[in-house]
This record gives C-alpha cells, sequence and structure tokens, in this order.
C-alpha cells in the first residue's frame, strides 16, 4: 500500500453545482403548477361577479347575448359547452383513423424516403397558425365541400346526423370538423408514428415466422403495441380541437342549440369562438360571463385528460 | 413427419455485401442438425433464408436454392407466407405476444390460416400443442393469464408450443436458449429431442456442448476477416465433429483454442 492520501479522503468537486441544479429543476416543475393555479384563479376571480354578484343583472346580460332565448348561465353555457364537445369529437372521430392510417404507411409501408418526406410534410401541417386554415376553411373549403354535403344529405339524410337540407354556404359544424380535424391530425400521426416505429422487432417477427401476411402482422403486433400510445395522441388532439378558436369563429355560423344537425347552419358554436366573438364588444359584467363560460372550457379539457389518463394506464396495464 | 432441405450454392446478402457464400448442405428429415461457429459468420442468416424470413429486411436477397422436399422455396410462385407456414421458427429471445393470454398465444398462429375454428378443436389444439412443448402441466390451470406472466423458459416453451400448432414441417431455432437459465436450458434441450420425432429441427448454438448433446449433425459455419463473407467450412455427424473432425479450423474451434 502506498502513503498516500486514498480518494476515499480527498474532497469530491461539482457538490454546490449539484445542489443548484437540483433546485433549477425543482422551481422548473413547480413553475407549472404555479401557472396552472394562477389561471384557475384568474378565471375564477374574474368570473366571480357573475357567479355571486347581482343574478338580475346577469340575466339582463345574458340576454342581451342571446337575443333573449337564454336567461341564466347554465342556459347559455350549455349549448356551447354541447358545441364545443360536437365539433371536437366529430374532428377527433375523422381525424383518429386518417392519422392511424398515415402513420401505419410511414411506419411500416412507405419506403425510406418516402417515409422521410411524409413525415416532414405532416409536421409542417402543424406549424400552420389557425388563423390560415380559417381563411382557407372559409374561402376554399366552404365553397368547395357543400356538393359533397348536399349529396350526403341527399342519400344518408336517415341517418339523423346527416339530416337535411344541407346549408349552402356550408358554414356548418361538419366543415368545421374537416378542417379541425386536418389541424389535429399532424400530432396524432407523429406521436402514433413514433409509437409504431417502437414496436420490437421481436415481436413483428414472431407474427411473420407464424406466415401472417403484413396485415396480419400488424394487427397481431403493430397495433397492440401502439394502442395505449394512440389513444393518449388522439386525447391531446381532442385537447387542441376542443381549445380551437380562430378557425371555428371564421368557418361556422353559430347557433345555441342542442344539435346534432351538423350539416344544417346555426346549429352550434364553441365556448373559445363565442369568447373571440363576443368578447370585443362587451362591459365589464358582460365579459366576466365569457370568462365564466372559459372556466367551463377550462374544467372539460381538465377532466377530458384526465379520463385520457385512466384510459391509457388501463390500456397499457 | 419431418421434411428434408437441401441447400445448394446458395448466396446470401444485405443489398450488396454478400454475407455468406457458397453454402451447400443436407438436412436430414427428423435429425437435429445444429449450426455452429463463431460470431458474424454467419449461421443466423443461412437459418432465417430457410424460412424467407432473411428477406424481411429491405434489400436483402438470395441467389441460388433452398428446397424443401425437392421444392424450391426461392421460386418465383412460391409465397413467403406460405413457406412460414411449414416452416417454424423460434427466435434467440422468448418473445410471446404481450397482449394475449397463453391460450391466445397458443392460437395466433393457428387464427391466421383457419379463422373459424371451433371451442373444443381450439381447446384440444392448445392442449396437444403445450403437452408437445412440455409446459401444458405448469399452465394447465390459467390458460388465460398473460403469456408474458411466464418465466423466461417458459416463454420460450410457450414460443414452441405457438410454432408447432400450425404444424410445420421443419422448426427452426435461432440460439433458442441463450437467454434462458441452465435448468431451462435443460427443459428445452429435453424438448427439442422429442420433438426431432416429428419435426425436422434446425438450431444455430453458440454453446458447442449444447450442439453435442442435442444435434445429430452439425455445420461449422467461418469467416476469413471480418468483413469478408461467412462460409460453410465443415459438415459431419456430431460425434465426427466432436472427437475427430477432419478439419483444421473445425478442430481449433471445437477444441476451444479461437472463438
Amino acid at each position: 500500500m502506498s502513503s498516500e492520501k486514498s480518494t476515499l479522503d480527498q474532497p469530491v468537486g461539482g457538490k454546490s453545482a449539484d445542489k443548484i441544479f437540483k433546485w433549477v429543476a425543482f422551481a422548473c416543475g413547480a413553475l407549472i403548477l404555479v401557472v396552472l393555479a394562477a389561471v384557475f384563479l384568474f378565471l375564477f376571480f374574474r368570473a366571480w361577479p357573475l357567479i355571486g354578484g347581482d343574478q338580475n343583472a346577469n340575466k339582463a346580460t345574458i340576454e342581451s347575448f342571446t337575443g333573449g332565448k337564454a336567461h341564466n348561465f347554465w342556459q347559455y353555457v350549455g349549448p356551447l359547452a354541447f358545441g364545443t364537445i360536437l365539433v371536437a369529437a366529430l374532428a377527433l372521430l375523422i381525424a383518429f383513423f386518417v392519422s392511424v392510417g398515415i402513420a401505419l404507411f410511414i411506419s411500416q409501408y412507405a419506403p425510406k424516403g418516402l417515409a422521410t418526406a411524409l413525415s416532414t410534410i405532416v409536421d409542417l401541417l402543424a406549424a400552420i397558425p389557425s388563423v390560415i386554415y380559417g381563411l382557407w376553411g372559409g374561402i376554399v373549403l366552404v365553397p368547395a365541400i357543400y356538393p359533397f354535403w348536399n349529396w350526403v344529405a341527399k342519400y344518408l339524410g336517415w341517418i339523423p346526423l346527416f339530416k337535411g337540407p344541407a346549408a349552402n354556404p356550408a358554414r356548418t359544424v361538419a366543415t368545421v370538423a374537416v378542417v379541425l380535424a386536418v389541424m389535429i391530425l399532424p400530432i396524432i400521426t407523429s406521436m402514433a408514428r413514433d409509437v409504431y416505429l417502437q414496436t420490437p422487432r421481436l415481436q413483428q417477427e414472431a407474427a411473420l415466422a407464424l406466415g401472417a401476411t403484413k396485415w396480419e402482422m400488424i394487427k397481431i403486433a403493430v397495433l397492440p403495441f401502439g394502442k395505449s400510445g394512440v389513444v393518449s395522441a388522439s386525447m391531446l388532439g381532442l385537447g387542441r380541437a376542443l381549445g380551437e378558436t380562430m378557425a371555428v369563429l371564421m368557418i361556422l355560423s353559430p347557433g345555441l342549440h342542442y344539435s346534432f344537425r351538423i350539416l344544417q347552419a346555426s346549429q352550434n358554436q364553441t365556448i373559445a369562438a363565442n369568447i373571440a366573438a363576443q368578447y370585443p364588444e362587451a362591459n365589464s359584467l358582460g365579459v366576466s360571463t365569457l370568462i365564466a363560460t372559459g372556466l367551463v372550457l377550462f374544467l372539460i379539457t381538465f377532466i377530458v385528460n384526465f379520463i385520457a389518463r385512466k384510459i391509457t394506464q388501463k390500456v397499457s396495464a | 413427419m419431418g421434411q428434408r432441405i437441401d441447400v445448394k450454392n446458395l448466396n446470401i446478402y444485405y443489398g450488396d455485401f454478400l454475407a455468406v457464400e457458397d453454402v451447400n448442405i443436407n438436412i436430414e428429415p427428423n435429425k437435429v442438425t445444429a449450426f455452429i461457429g463463431p460470431s458474424g459468420c454467419g449461421k443466423s442468416t443461412v437459418l432465417r433464408t430457410l424460412d424467407r424470413m432473411h428477406e424481411i429486411i429491405p434489400g436483402a436477397h438470395v441467389k441460388g436454392e433452398v428446397l424443401l422436399e425437392g421444392r424450391n422455396l426461392y421460386d418465383k410462385d412460391v409465397d413467403p407466407v406460405a413457406v412460414r407456414r411449414d416452416v417454424g421458427m423460434v427466435f434467440q429471445r422468448p418473445n410471446p405476444f404481450p397482449t394475449m393470454s397463453i391460450r391466445e398465444n397458443v392460437l395466433a398462429g393457428v387464427k391466421l390460416n383457419n379463422k373459424h375454428l371451433n371451442k373444443s378443436d381450439a381447446d384440444d389444439l392448445v392442449e396437444w400443442a403445450l403437452r408437445g412443448a412440455n409446459l401444458w402441466n405448469e399452465v394447465k390451470d390459467r390458460l388465460d393469464n398473460p403469456g408474458i406472466g411466464l418465466s423466461g423458459g417458459q416463454q420460450q416453451r410457450l414460443c414452441i408450443a405457438r410454432a408447432v400448432a400450425v404444424h410445420p414441417q421443419v422448426l427452426l431455432m435461432d440460439e433458442p436458449c441463450s437467454a434462458l437459465d441452465p435448468i431451462s436450458t435443460l427443459a428445452v434441450e429435453d424438448l427439442i429431442n422429442e420433438l426431432k420425432h416429428d419435426y425436422t429441427i434446425v438450431i444455430v448454438t453458440h454453446n458447442m456442448q449444447q450442439a453435442a448433446r442435442i444435434a445429430d449433425f452439425t455445420a461449422f459455419f467461418n469467416l476469413k476477416a471480418v468483413g469478408q463473407p461467412g462460409h460453410l467450412e465443415y459438415f459431419a455427424d456430431t460425434t465426427t465433429m466432436f472427437n475427430n473432425p477432419q478439419n483444421e479450423e473445425a478442430e481449433r474451434y471445437v477444441s476451444g483454442r479461437f472463438g
């Protein structure tokens, strides 16, 4: 043994950096909670005049917003919440299958060059601002899609959802759902693609070695493996669709009904688009009313995310 | 009954890279044939050409013939999917389908071929395949539990049951015991000894004692240098291979002097 000091007795450098980094990381983690609480408190206190204030004044405000159709807050926010969920759910329904199809094509079928190009294009879709989608939807899609909706109303009109006559111009929930579907497509597609690409090679080979065709292999190995990832991707997409404002505002002809007639105009409105539409002309109590609807939207997205987590846990368990 | 395989002038490529050159080998029916050799010599690659699994890697292809009872697997009108239903495969690490129960795992391959299997036929098949894989007694009370809940050795036997359930003629095994402990390895080796009565078995192994224990014939693959294609150096019955090999490289390898 040498007489030199053992490394055990030597001081270890970098201790303070270690501590600082720990606290910086902690602060970043805490910040997200603070922001969430701040948003909730803002919504709650600014909505308070409506919840706890003079109900006669509230009644007048809401009647002025709705042209006398709704007399209290719940009559007002109910159809808005309904419209929000309807539009988002339809958008998700359309986007889900297309996204899964694109993701499977990119991850399983496309040659490498094409897969990379497609991935990039899909990611680019996510970079388009929603106001551009709104413009495109309002100017291009609304007139272009009318003949299709008309056809749907004519031949599938016996399904209550597609009851005609199809509105022209097609500023309807159906058209908005198509635009929102395009908007949430990139996020679902890229997450689904990533999770499908992670399917263990061994699982895929197990299926192929049993004599599975490509599609059978996807059914046995790839889809079950990707299930929980795709569910959470869908919920992220749904969250985006729930809160989308500009595109809805610029396309939809609003209404305040609990209506499933997605091909007819002036049936539904979403919370977010309604806030944007009413806000510029609202007085202070009006703003409180709108903020209260915002609080409801906040709760809806919160619940959707919560349910999504539950589903993901169950699927992956 | 097992079928024989004759490999003739087989050259195996990954894209432009020649991975294994000019393999000629006759694999006898209802015998165990082991492939041994140093890493990178192409023994697994050769194995994967026998059920056309090689070609699922983009750019991978072969030149030459693999004859299953005289029929070339690489004929233009032979579908690789059909080949894989005749030639089963067990992999290096156990790979039961994680979302399926034990029962569903056994039936996975059968359901691809034959969608409408009635319940009692399915029950019989599950029992037969699991008995064949020496697993029935351990799992018969929990067939609906997930397959990945089993131990590694049990999972590997489940994979063997899954491969056997489609009634293949040939069973390929790619280092089936390399992820297993000695006791599980013994169970699988015993199983291989029984399975050869019904199937032709080709097994790749890194473990020379294993080859000596279970194989009737042994093929020694080698490569001249890294980056060079692998080739079949020497093929003999197992006793000759390990006691009196007529090939210097094989002698050096089995006696542990290289590799």
